[in-house]
Parts: C-alpha cells; structure tokens; sequence
C-alpha cells in the first residue's frame, strides 16, 4: 500500500503561475480522475510531478509513502515509481520500443547487475499479448510516425512494463477515436488493481465512460474547486464548465 | 630542419643498444639516425628516410621514390588556406618518423592515466591488449589468430601480409598498383606518408575469389602496425570480394602526435571491396589520413568508416569510378568531443557512365565539439545516367556544440541525378525528459538518443564492431551532462 500526496502545491512556468495551492491524496488501489477547462493547470501538475525541469514548484509538498520526491531528479523520481503517461510523447529515432524499455528496466538493476534477456522479452511478449499489441510493434522506433492511437498503446505498454506504484495520464483520451480509446481503457483497467494509484487527467467525461474513477476532481484555475465520485463527471458534462467558473467566481467574491 | 652535428652521438655505446637486430652496424651511416630512435626529439630530413628504407632493405627504386616524396613534402603547403589553422599547430621537427621494433616503450602500467584504464575496464578489452593499447607494451602477441585467417585465406591464393614483406616478396604486384590511386604529390600528408611510410597490409586477391571472413588488422596487432604512417595496398582481382576492417574502438593512447596513414583500393572489373574503419584516437593526436580506392567497370568500393577522439581528424574517403556501371559508398560517422575536430567526409569522382555513389554522414558534436563535413562529388558534362545521393546529418548535443557542411557538387550536363540533403538537429530536451520520465539517467538518455541517431549506419558495421560502438559512445557521453 503506497501514498502519493500533493499537498498545497504552487506550480510557475518562467514567471506565470499556473498551479496554486493543489492537494490530493491518492492511495494504491484508487483511480481519481482531474477534470478542468483547457488552461486550467491539468497538465503543468502531472509534468510538475514528474520533475520537469521547465516547471517550477515554488511551495508545497509531493510526498510518496511519506518521502518527499521534489528534490530528486526526473529519472529518480520514475524509478520511485511515478509514472507520467505523455500527452504529446516524443519520437526517439533510431531506438526500438524493445530497447528503450530494455534500457528503462536495465537503469532499475542496481550497477554490475544485467537485465535477464529472455526473461524480460517473455515478458514484455506476454504483456503485449494481454493488450491485444501485435508483435512486430515493440521492433518500430519510439514513436516514429506512430499514429494517435499507436502513440498512446506505445504509452501503456510502457506503463505495463514498467509498474509504477502511481500513474498519471495526462490527457491520455486526446485525439483517440472511440476504439483506440477502448484499447486504451482497457489496458488500464486490467492494470487496475491494489498496487497502483492512477491520476487521470481529461478535458471530457466519456473516458469516464470506459475508465471508471473512484474519485473525481474538478480543476479550475490551479487548484481543486470540486470533487465527488463519478457522478460529478456526468454534472460537469450536463451543465458544462461554465457552471464550475460561475460557482468560483461566487466563492472568491465571498 | 637540419640536425646540427653536435645533436648526434657518436659513441660505441649507443650502437650497442641499437634495437634493430639483424643490421650491420658498421655499414652505412647510422649514426644520426640511432640519435632520434632514442630521442623523439627528431626531426625529418633525408638522413630519417635513408635510416628507414635501410632497415627495410628496400630497393633502390623504393628509396628514391621516398626520397621524391620528402621533396615533395618539404615543398607543399599546409592547405590552411580551406583547412583550419591548427595545422600549423603540428611540430614536424619534434615527431619521430619511424619506431624501430624492439624498441623498449618507455610507459610503465602505473604512468597511464586513470581514464583511460577505466575506458578498457569499461569496454572488456583483454588485459594483454590494454597494455599494447596504452604503449606499455610494443609488441601484441596475436599472431596464433592472425596466421589463422591467413592459412585459410592462403589457400584460397589470397596473399594477406604487412606493406613490408609484400613489397619484398611481391613488388610486381605491389609495384604496378602502389601510388597510383594516391599519388604522393596528391597532398602535404600524402607526400610525407609517401617518405616515411611503414607498417600497413598489402592484400591481392585472385580473380573470382570470394573470401568469406572480413580480414583484420586488430589480429596483428604491432608497433609497426598501429604505426603512424602506415601505408596499406588493397587489390581485389577481377570478380573477387573482400572486407578488411582495421581499428578498434579501444582508445590508442599515443605519445606521438601525427598519424598520417596512406590507403589505396583498387577493385578490377566486378570486384567487390568494402573497407572497415573504427578508430578512437586519444585527444592529443592529428589523424591526417588519406583513403582513395579504384572502381573498375562493375566494381563496388563501399568504405564504413568511423572517427571518435583525436585532436583533428582529417579524412575524406573517396572513390574514382572509372569504369562503367561502377559503384562507390562512403558511410561515415564522426564524433566530436571537447577539444576534437572531426572534420571527414567522402569524395566521389565519377568517370564512366553510369556510375552510382551514395554518400550517407552522421556527425555528432559534444560539448565545444566541433564536426565539418566535406564532401565533393564530380560528374563531368560528358557522362550520361551517372547518380549520387548525398545525406549529411548533424547532431549536436550542446548549445556551444559547433556543425559545419561544405558540400561541393559539381555536376555538368542533364544526363545525370543528383540527391542531396542535409539536416542538423539539436537532442531535443522534451526526448530528454520523455526518456528520463522513464527512469533513465540524463547521460543514459542522452545516449540512448545518439545511439538511435547513428543506429542505421551502426548495422553496417559487423557486430562485435557495432557493439563496441554503442558502449563507447555511451563512454563519450557520460561526461557529457551536467
């Protein structure tokens, strides 16, 4: 059973503030899902988590199992088991989806330690074949000329492989079509379980409809002004964010 | 450049410990020339070529073509005028010209620097091979494997030795081909190459020989061999193929400062030669090389070729096509570290009809690394259905990395195509991070990437080759964050 928690989080990109004063606990096992206008600081937090160097955490607290991660390095910060599924994720030329996950679990093994061959490809095979990917995918460069849908499938089977205690999917419905969006679902549902916590971050409910949270969140200008269980989804989707703005505006006029 | 008299030892002593054995010492004047095999101290003059060629017991027409060479060397200029000015950095009068076998190496185990012993811990080089490597030791004895692949290879007529003894035992063949794709007026390093040379392997194979395993120089590995001015003469009958590789990614920790090699290829009509090359100078070394093969009507010249280290690298690999349908092929790859220039690149000189070249360069550069790529491709007006395709891809690791590209294509007439492109791209920090995001360290990200950019060129080479590759740039670049 692990923890991560955000506690009164303030994120700045150069000057801009973009989150302010964000907190969240999320334990293994649970699924809260973030929702929010565009702009509203969704993707800087996850970013943010995950240590980019570009965003800037001026106050607050990210702790996991109790241990602050905000003055570890991205790649530590991964290896302590966060996990950030890309909205946009980067081509890698020349480097094998295989390699590149060879080369993630290898940096795991403590030094002088080699990574078992045949038993990371059973593996990786077996976790394919749980997520419906074809075979000859995990041979194509990182990314390269990957499609929407493949992009993302490329996300989960990294995530499959390399079991963070926390995921955080930023935006991970964007540009899908509503198969690839299935595909997508159901790689993280079968990921679902008592080891791993999952951030979900969406501008729209329906990958709520595949994905069920346990929790959701309403994110509006840097922080949290709502939060529910799934219900909320289907509100915000009836009555559209603007009811989220109007009802902020009423509280920070108070 | 001339020695003063009072700079030679005349005493008895010194001729004793003459390490050439075998040579009369009484005959000829030796007396110079015993001064700077113990003294590095030395310059280049007539004395040092007829110093060289006596202990090869060369022939006459060998002694004057070195001799003919010098004056050339003496008379041309350094070409700063297209290259860069550190040239005039290079001490003529402070290199030793010839290394005698058996000559004692000065460096004890404990003097080679800390890094570089972590370099061949680092890249699993055999411990008899690390401490030739490093110069403790002249002589490698890898002769058990080289007189392996040269019984096959015999068999097969294939005539596999060092410049040395295939002019001694076959300066026909030798005579007809050598210096004739390279002239030794061809350039200022050519020329001095031309006099001072030594070390190298002459190969000829006969018509229609295949020879299945690529011939290496790594097996016989000597101080002769891994000499600063070797001179190797490769030809393949017609019909033949062969592969030679040479190198290997250890680095060559070298107190001499000029490396100025001399490498003719000549392919009869329909052979095939494809010539292997991956060095890793230590960064005190000018590695002016220069490497130019033949192609007769139907020949296919390919050179792989793959610069890490040094100070400055100069090196063009270029193929004459000179027969109809021939074909030529410079795959290159280069890496510049801080302090080093790689400035390589390929020339392809087409004289035939028909003929095809393909040129494909990766450079990276890191930190105040600096790579140029220089490329000339010639089509004459009157040739019909010649093509060329030039890539050119530039990687540059940091922002103070500096890429230059000076393609000269000259093309005349409509008959022929020509492709080119080029690129330079920066490690994009968003990969980074992506690649970080995953657990990597921002050195094993970093070169991850770099790996994945030379990753097509890199399967060319053979295995054991593009293995070694891989965990020295992931050397390269450890030092290169931060």
């Amino acid at each position: 059973m692990s923890s991560l928690e955000i506690k009164n989080l303030h994120v700045s990109i150069g000057e801009k503030e973009i989150v302010k004063g964000f907190t969240l606990t999320i334990n293994s096992g649970e699924v809260h899902a973030i929702m929010g206008p565009n702009g509203t600081g969704k993707s800087t937090l996850s970013k943010a988590i995950a240590g980019h160097p570009d965003y800037k955490i001026t106050q607050g607290e990210v702790l996991v199992d109790g241990k602050s991660i905000l003055e570890l390095e991205a790649d530590e910060r991964a290896r302590a088991g966060i996990f950030l599924a890309f909205q946009y994720p980067s081509e890698i030329t020349g480097v094998s989806i295989a390699n590149f996950l060879r080369a993630a679990l290898q940096a795991r093994l403590a030094e002088g330690e080699e990574l078992d061959a045949s038993a990371y490809y059973k593996r990786l095979y077996d976790k394919m074949d749980r997520l419906k990917i074809d075979r000859k995918f995990t041979s194509r460069a990182v990314n390269e000329g990957f499609s929407g849908g493949e992009k993302k499938r490329c996300e989960i089977l990294q995530m499959a492989m390399l079991e963070p205690k926390f995921a955080l999917m930023d935006e991970t419905d964007s540009g899908l079509d509503i198969d690839a969006l299935r595909i997508v679902a159901e790689g993280v549902n079968a990921m679902r379980g008592p080891n791993l916590g999952v951030l979900l971050i969406t501008h729209y409910q329906r990958l709520l409809d595949y994905i069920v949270p346990d929790h959701v969140h309403v994110m509006y200008d840097g922080q949290i002004v709502k939060s529910g269980d799934k219900s909320l989804a289907l509100e915000l989707e009836a009555k559209g964010y603007d009811w989220v703005k109007k009802e902020f505006a009423t509280a920070s006029a108070r | 450049m001339k020695p003063s008299p009072d700079t030679l030892p005349a005493d008895e002593a010194t001729a004793v410990e003459n390490p050439v054995s075998g040579i009369d010492q009484s005959s000829g004047n030796f007396r110079y020339e015993m001064d700077y095999a113990f003294d590095a101290g030395t310059g280049l003059t007539e004395n040092t070529v007829r110093y060289i060629s006596e202990v090869k017991k060369e022939a006459s027409w060998l002694l004057d073509f070195r001799l003919n060479a010098l004056k050339t060397f003496h008379s041309k200029p350094l070409p700063t005028h297209w290259a860069t000015k550190d040239l005039e950095n290079i001490n003529f009068d402070k290199i030793r010209y010839y290394l005698s076998q058996g000559l004692k190496p000065k460096r004890t185990w404990e003097e080679v620097p800390d890094d570089i012993k972590k370099t061949f811990e680092r890249l699993g080089i055999p411990e008899q091979e690390r401490k030739f490597l490093a110069g403790v030791e002249a002589q490698f004895d890898s002769e058990a494997a080289y007189s392996n692949i040269k019984e096959i290879v015999s068999k097969q007529g294939v005539i596999f030795v060092n410049s040395t003894e295939g002019l001694r035992e076959h300066p026909e063949l030798f005579r007809k081909f050598f210096g004739k794709v390279i002239p030794t007026g061809d350039n200022k390093f050519s020329a001095l190459n031309s006099a001072v040379f030594s070390g190298g392997s002459f190969i000829y194979v006969p018509p229609g020989v295949k020879v299945a395993q690529p011939l290496q120089a790594y097996f016989r590995i000597n101080a002769e061999n891994f000499g600063q001015f070797e001179r190797t003469l490769i030809i393949a009958d017609e019909g033949s193929e062969v592969t030679y590789m040479e190198g290997c990614t250890a680095p060559k920790f070298s107190t001499s400062t000029l490396h100025s090699a001399v490498v003719e290829l000549v392919a009869l009509k329909g052979a095939k030669i494809q010539y292997i090359t991956v060095q890793n100078w230590s960064s005190n070394v000018f590695n002016l090389v220069t490497k130019r093969g033949v192609a007769h009507e139907m020949a296919e010249i390919k050179w792989i070729d793959c610069n890490i280290g040094s100070r400055l690298t100069m090196k063009y690999p270029g193929v004459v096509l000179k027969g109809r349908k021939a074909r030529g092929e410079v795959i290159s790859i280069a890496l510049a570290n801080d302090g080093q220039h790689q400035d390589t690149g390929a020339k392809m000189i087409h004289q035939a009809d028909e003929t095809t070249s393909n040129i494909v360069a990766k450079s990276i550069s890191v930190g105040q690394g600096r790579s140029t790529y220089r490329g000339q491709v010639h089509i004459p007006k009157h040739l019909k259905g010649c093509k060329n395709n030039t890539e050119c891809d530039a990687l540059l690791i940091n922002t103070n990395s500096r890429t230059d590209t000076y393609p000269a294509i000259t093309v005349k007439g409509d008959r022929n195509a020509v492709q080119h492109e080029a690129s330079v791209s920066k490690v994009n920090e968003e990969m980074i991070f992506y690649m970080q995001q995953r657990g990597l360290t921002e050195g094993q990200a970093m070169s991850l990437a770099v790996n994945g950019f030379i990753n097509d060129l890199a399967r060319q080479f053979p295995m054991e080759y593009s293995v070694e590759l891989k965990r020295l740039i992931d050397l390269e670049m450890e030092g290169s964050v931060g």
